[in-house]
Order: structure tokens, then sequence, then C-alpha cells
């Protein structure tokens, strides 16, 4: 099984990706967990040791920690972990930067859902 | 003796004023009579043998111009002499008249008439002395009367001086009044047209934010609604196999993907609504509103216009609603804007704060900083209170007095238009509230707290 984190202050986003990898979560490929901050991220990650969670799906702009921030937090604590952004800003500026610190890929909203099962199918078979 | 008399009678009514002015034609009759005095006063001391003729004459016209000075108004300025020579004349006039009549007798008392005619005389000397005293003080007495005089023309003339001044400043006055009223309608439309234009830009500050937070529930609505798509594909599928319960599962899915789609799309029109309110001119109607979910979408507003426009900036969004404040009646949009301002310039304390630490040059005391900007509501006795605290640089007194004046800001020149506090001021008190403001500052090298807070208080009517 096949364990993301995704990082969101839109708690609508848990239902939304709940219903889309039904099929994925019910068949015990893929585990969903979420946190609306990067701090609960943090906190959820440092929970487990060594952590399941193997790719964390992180929106950027999010209220106190950002999720750059997070990008870095989680890049130099848990190396192994793949980060990959999800912004509603698709500007180089942040995906840039979002590059330089080592995320995977950059996701722009709204999530083109194809293109993210395609990613999570690729951890999955990774497996 | 007695001619003499007469010539200085004559030649005094002669010379006199009343004499002059109001009978000319007396002064000739007055000198012709003082010739006539002269004459007979020659022929009795020329010819020795007149002197008794004379001396009656003498007595007849002095007893006549006593008669005329009560009588005649041509001889009136001779009253008050009359007091003075009638001893004389009286006197003379009975010695001539005994010496006529009883000369032995006369003989026998002349030495007591000498000493009458004597007293007379003096008499005479003394009231001459007296008048002369008289004369002299009244002469003082006008002489005041004329400074006194002066004066007063002097002071009348000051007066008069004064009052075309008075008159010049009254004018002067007048006009700076009008030309000040001018000013001040131009002023009041002037601030008018800066309540305007404060509002307009702090539109401008919201539009990142509202492209943001129209930006999420679309992206909801969208991703619902494809969610949906494949749902009703997956229900076909389920309905011709005709498992019943997957497609009870299936639709409950669906409906409450319809649920937020709806909720979302509302989101998206709640926010484009208040875009248009905030940058109405004018003044709203009171209206039942809700107040947590107002303060929410301007503090979203807030910190998404601050992040889109710098992409440091960062701070923690705490709210805390209180459920059981229900609907308040206020002018929506212009508490909106209260809120929003207060959130706005929370943020920019925290945000100030952050990059006085950071030039502090200790990171432990940057990474121990959480800037945070709490956001409550909670209801009072006879209404609500809205709070809005953040952990930033806190304000100074000197600051914190005058913070509510138009035109005050702390912020860098072109940055804050010094407007916005002193409009979210007048806002409240028209609602009938108030906004305070509590504050303390710290030494952020010890590390030590500061914070500000604003609390609006508002009655629900």
């Amino acid at each position: 099984m096949t364990k993301i984190l995704i990082v969101d202050d839109e708690r609508d986003v848990e239902l939304l990706f709940r219903q889309k990898f039904r099929k994925e979560v019910r068949s015990g490929l893929l585990e969903l967990a979420f946190a609306f901050s990067g701090d609960e991220a943090l906190k959820l990650l440092d929970s487990e040791h060594p952590p399941a969670v193997v790719y964390v799906f992180s929106d950027i702009n999010m209220p106190g920690m950002t999720g750059l921030e997070l990008l870095d937090k989680v890049k130099s604590q848990f190396p192994s972990i793949n980060v990959s952004m999800i912004s509603a800003y698709g500007d180089t500026e942040n995906f840039k930067k979002a590059m330089d610190s080592g995320a995977k890929e950059f996701f722009t909203k709204p999530i083109n859902f194809d293109a993210l099962r395609k990613e999570i199918g690729r951890i999955i078979n990774q497996k | 003796m007695d001619f003499i008399l007469l010539i200085i009678a004559f030649r005094f009514l002669q010379t006199h004023t009343q004499t002059k002015v109001l009978y000319p034609d007396w002064q000739g009759i007055f000198f012709k009579c003082l010739l006539a005095a002269c004459a007979f006063l020659t022929i009795q001391i020329v010819f020795d043998s007149t002197d008794g003729l004379m001396r009656w004459t003498a007595h007849f016209i002095n007893l006549s111009v006593i008669y005329a000075a009560y009588n005649r108004k041509e001889f009136s300025p001779l009253k008050p002499f009359v007091y003075a020579f009638s001893p004389i004349i009286l006197v003379h006039f009975l010695q001539d008249l005994t010496r006529l009549v009883a000369p032995d007798f006369f003989h026998e008392w002349e030495s007591w008439f000498g000493t009458a005619g004597l007293f007379a005389w003096i008499w005479l000397g003394a009231q001459f002395i007296i008048s002369r005293k008289q004369r002299k003080a009244l002469e003082t007495e006008r002489i005041k009367a004329a400074q006194q005089e002066i004066q007063f023309n002097l002071s009348q003339k000051r007066k008069d001086e004064l009052e075309i001044q008075v008159a010049e400043r009254t004018a002067e006055i007048t006009a700076q009044k009008e030309s000040l009223e001018k000013t001040l309608h131009e002023l009041k439309s002037t601030q008018s047209q800066l309540i305007q234009s404060e509002k307009m830009a702090s539109l401008g500050e919201l539009t990142a934010g509202i492209a943001h937070e129209i930006q999420n529930p679309l992206n909801f609505v969208t991703n619902f609604s494809e969610l949906n798509k494949e749902l009703l594909d997956e229900l076909k599928i389920e309905l011709d196999k005709g498992d019943l319960e997957e497609i009870r599962s299936i639709v409950s899915d669906i409906v409450g993907n319809e649920e937020k789609i709806i909720h979302h799309g509302k989101r998206a029109d709640a926010i484009v609504k208040g875009m248009l309110q905030h940058s109405r001119s004018s003044a709203g109607i009171k209206e039942a509103t809700d107040i947590n979910e107002l303060a929410d979408e301007y503090f979203r507003l807030s910190y998404h216009g601050l992040r889109a426009k710098d992409k440091s900036f960062n701070a923690n969004m705490e709210a805390d609603f209180d459920e059981s404040i229900g609907m308040i009646n206020v002018v929506a949009q212009e508490i909106g804007r209260v809120i929003l301002n207060l959130v706005n310039n929370a943020f920019y304390a925290v945000s100030e704060k952050k990059k006085l630490l950071e030039n502090l040059g200790n990171p432990e005391l940057v990474s121990n900083y959480k800037p945070t900007v709490w956001l409550s509501t909670k209801a009072t006795k006879n209404g609500i209170e809205i709070r809005v605290k953040d952990n930033g640089t806190g304000m100074p007194d000197s600051v914190k007095e005058k913070i509510f004046q138009p035109f005050f800001t702390t912020k860098p020149t072109g940055i804050g238009t010094g407007l916005g506090l002193s409009l979210s001021y007048e806002i409240v008190k028209v609602h009938g509230g108030e906004l305070t403001v509590t504050s303390q500052t710290g030494d952020s090298k010890k590390g030590e707290d500061s914070w500000t807070e604003f609390i609006i208080s508002i009655s629900n009517d």
C-alpha cells in the first residue's frame, strides 16, 4: 500500500480526493492522509518512524507555513519523501522556487486529476 | 467824582459784547453819553460856580442809569455793578440832599458823611477785588471747560477713527469668513473624493485576494462537476448491473457533491457581490448580517491579497467565531471595510515585526517569532464584539493617541493614505458603536512580546 499526504487549507479537498481515488483506496493500493496546514503536515510525518507517507502533495498558498516552506522542511527532515506542489498560481517564480527546492512535479489548479492519477500510478508501480 | 463813574459805565456799555452784537445802534448813543459825561466833568472842574448844578445833574443821570440797568435790556450788562457802585451814588446823593435841605444839620454831621463816603469807596474796592477774584475763578473754569472740550473733541475724533477701523476690520473678517466658508466647502468635497479614492485604493489592494478567493471556489465547482460526471457514468454501469447498494452510495455521493458545487458557487457569488458593494459610494442600508461569515471573508481576502502582492509575506491566521451571535443589523460592506482595514493593518504589523527581527541578525529570535493575526467575535450583553489582534510591532502611546486622526499614518509615503482607521472609526460611530485600541510594545531585542488589539463593539438594535 502506498500512503500519500495531501496538504491544503481548503477542507473540501479531502472530499474531492477521497472520491477521485475511491477505487484505488478501496482496492487497498492507496492510502490517503490529509493535513490542513504545513505544521499539521510536519506533525503527521513526524508521528511515524519511519514515515509511512511516501509522497506529499502540497498547496503553496496557505496561512502560516507556506507550501514552499513545507517543501524545504520535508526535504531536509525526510529526504526520501517525494514532494509535489499544487497551486492556483502557476507563475514561473513559484515554479522555479519549487523545482530548485527539490519538488518532483508542479500541478496547477483546478487539478487535472488525470495527470495526478498518472503520477500516483507511477509511485504505486514503483513499489 | 460822580461823572467819572458815568464815564466808566458808558465806556463799559459801549465796548460790551452784548451791545456790539445785539444793539449796534446803541454803541453810538453810549459814546455820545460818554462824551457828554466828559463835557459835564470838564465844566464842573473849570467853572467852580456850576458845581452844585453839576452835582445834581450827575445824581439824576446816575439814578436814571441804575433804573435803566434793571429795566432796559440795553443797560443790563451794568446790573452786576450796580451793587458795587450804588452805595457811593446813594451816599453822595444823600450828602448833597442834606446840604440843600438842612445845611446846619449837614455841617454838624459833615464828618459822618465823609466817613460814609469813605466806606462806600472801600465797599466799591472790596467789590472790585471780589469780582476780580470771581472773574479769575470763572476764567480758570472757562479754560478748564475749553480744555475739556478739546479733549472731548480729540476723543470724538479718535472714536470716529476707531469706528472706521472697526468697519474696515468687519469687512475684512466678513471677507475672510466667506473665503473660509468656500474653503470648507472645497475641503468637504475633497474629503468625499478622498473617501471614495480610499475605497478604490483598498479595492485595488483586494483585487489579488479577490482573484484568489474566486479562483478557489471555481476550482471546486469544476472539480466536483467533473467528479459528478464520472459518477454518473459509473451510475449507468451500476444500473445495468443492478447493484442497488452501490447505486445508492453513488447517488448520495452525487448529491453531496452537488451541495458542494452550490456552496462554492455561492461563495464566489458572495465575493463578487461584496467587491461591488465595497466600491459603491452611496451609504448602504442596515440589514441582518452574518458577522462571522463577513469577518471570515474579509480575513481571507486580506490575507490572500497581501500574499499575492508580496510572496515573502506570511502569517498565521487564527479565527475564533462565536456562533451564538446570530444575525446583526449592520451595513455589511461598511463593517466589512472596517474589518478589512484592521486585518490589513494587523498583517502589516506582523510583517514589519518580522523584518525588524531579521534585521537584528539573531536567527533565534526570527525562528521563535510566529507572526499571527487573531480575529474573533463574541456576543456581549447588548450586542457583539469583534476583536482583531496581532503580535506585530505594537504601538507606543504617542502613536496610539493619533491613530484615529485623518491622514495620520506610520506607513511609508505612498503605502498608507492615513484615512483607513479614521474612516473605520467614523463607520463604527455611525453604527452607534465604538472602536477602541489597546497595545503593548516590548523590547524586540530581548524577545519581549508586543501586540495590538482593536475592538469593534456594536450593539444590536
